[in-house]
């Protein structure tokens, strides 16, 4: 019988037992998907690694096509389901901005807002929820200052993000309006930049299109709102599913405040560890018929990779399941894999080191202000995270 | 046109795997790094994407005159 997927509803950060399972006998499976009929599944380290980097395997032709997926909308052409070079062309434009040197740049102004939002926490007094006054603001802020997102205008796109990203709770209809509001806002933008050029990162998105033609009104303003969500909603969750696992763990978080020196490794290590996706996204087509973990993937079928599985994989990690800050050799693949690798990856890694370290130097006793089986978490999201973390310190 | 020197910094690598998947001719991942498959090449924009593109900047790229033609500073 084929396996239908999701294998259960995401429960907090815990990653179902399947994947594992999956992993152990078949690698890359072949399961039923909630839309678009049944494909292949990647769980193995290697496995999804092949996928990600194989120039056999296509995100493009999955555009407007009815495949194996776990979105309720078809793939829409954007920076994501670009293939080489299509996908390089685009990401030049902006790739210099995210590289790990220009981002320490601003790691004066995340810490800036951070010590801003803990001043607030402190004026205001236990409990305070860290998910509304640090988490969401941070990336926000940082992504709305480099893209240029003026700071009257910045409260407007976090509820079309949160249906645009609502897999299991949005229609399909729904999540079309709440993209076709996100354009409407970056165009409104893009229209700004044509009366009063600025040297921002729109600015050069719209400069690059209008002076040098090296993308399209579209691909402009789409690439915009990518950015934009793509900005915020992963960091701010993955960040607040990393406090929640240090608050899960007393040991871990302990360890860290005794030893400051952890934070880098540590904050490697709860990418590794924290599923974020509560369930794969992103499929890939197959241009021909490739072997891969035992099976061979017929030219047309699909195929979506657990990148969370991969993370846990035990011949690659050991004790996967344990999470340990003194792990040496971290080659984790929490950012992706291959040239879909996460252009924000330098600017996530710099906002959580500055918002965990910061946090727990000067509030060393925080802890949860609710038992931590308390905590509720988005449902029906394609990203886990807390919905509140209230804190008493 | 003279060739091209590609370099590709061990240390700074972390394996992304961008390189090799944008420009599987001139760079592939050994032991989970990046390494260049020729030391000269021809000229290909590919290449300079490549060091472009890397978010460690752990790719360098010199022309004929040994100038560096990417990343850019």
């Amino acid at each position: 019988m084929t396996t239908t997927y999701p294998f259960s509803e995401a429960d907090r950060l815990r990653l179902d037992p399947t994947y594992l399972r999956l992993q152990r006998t078949e690698p890359v499976s072949w399961v039923r998907m909630p839309f678009g009929g049944e494909g292949w599944l990647a769980t193995g380290y290697q496995e999804v690694r092949m996928v990600l980097a194989d120039p056999r395997f296509s995100r493009w032709a999955t555009v407007g096509k009815d495949v194996p997926r776990t979105s309720p909308v078809l793939e829409n052409p954007n920076i994501l389901a670009m293939d080489p070079p299509e996908h390089g062309r685009l990401r030049k434009l902006v790739a210099k901005a995210f590289t790990t040197r220009r981002v320490e740049q601003l790691r004066v102004r995340a810490q800036e807002v951070v010590d801003a939002a803990l001043d607030d926490i402190e004026a205001q007094g236990p409990p305070a929820d860290l998910v509304s006054t640090l988490n969401m603001p941070l990336p926000i802020t940082l992504i709305c200052d480099m893209l240029g997102v003026p700071e009257g205008e910045r409260g407007e796109f976090q509820g079309w993000t949160d249906v645009l990203l609502g897999f299991g709770v949005s229609t399909a209809e729904e999540i079309r309006a709440a993209l076709d509001s996100l354009k409407g806002y970056i165009a409104g933008m893009v229209a700004q930049r044509r009366r009063t050029p600025s040297d921002d990162m729109l600015g050069a998105l719209v400069e690059a299109h209008d002076e040098e033609d090296r993308l399209s009104e579209e691909e402009l303003v789409v690439f915009g709102v990518t950015l934009l969500v793509a900005g915020h909603e992963t960091t701010a969750n993955l960040l607040g599913n990393a406090i929640y696992t240090l608050f899960e763990q007393p040991t871990l978080l302990r360890s860290l405040v005794e030893d400051p020196d952890l934070l880098r490794p540590a904050v490697e290590e709860l990418a590794r560890a924290i599923p974020l996706a509560a369930m794969v996204a992103l499929p890939r087509v197959a241009l021909e018929d490739v072997e891969i973990g035992g099976v061979t993937v017929r030219a047309g079928e699909t195929v979506l990779v657990s990148m969370a599985a991969a993370n846990r994989d035990p011949s690659v990690f050991d004790t996967p399941e344990k999470i340990d800050f003194q792990r040496g050799v971290n080659p984790h693949i929490a950012f992706g894999h291959g040239v879909h690798h996460c252009l924000g990856a330098p600017l996530a890694r710099m906002e959580l080191q500055v918002a965990i370290g910061t946090l727990f130097r000067r509030f060393p006793t925080l802890e949860l202000a609710v038992p931590v089986e308390d905590v509720e978490f988005k449902r029906g999201r394609l990203v886990r995270g807390p919905l509140t973390l209230p804190v008493k310190w | 046109m003279s060739k091209w020197q590609v370099q590709v910094d061990r240390e700074a690598c972390i394996g992304t795997g961008m390189c090799a998947s944008s420009a599987a001719a001139y760079f592939r991942l050994e032991n989970g790094k990046s390494t260049a498959v020729q030391d000269f090449v021809e000229p290909d924009e590919l290449v300079t994407d490549a060091a472009e593109s890397c978010p460690m900047e752990a790719i360098l790229v010199r022309d004929g005159d040994g100038v560096v033609i990417a990343p850019e500073p």
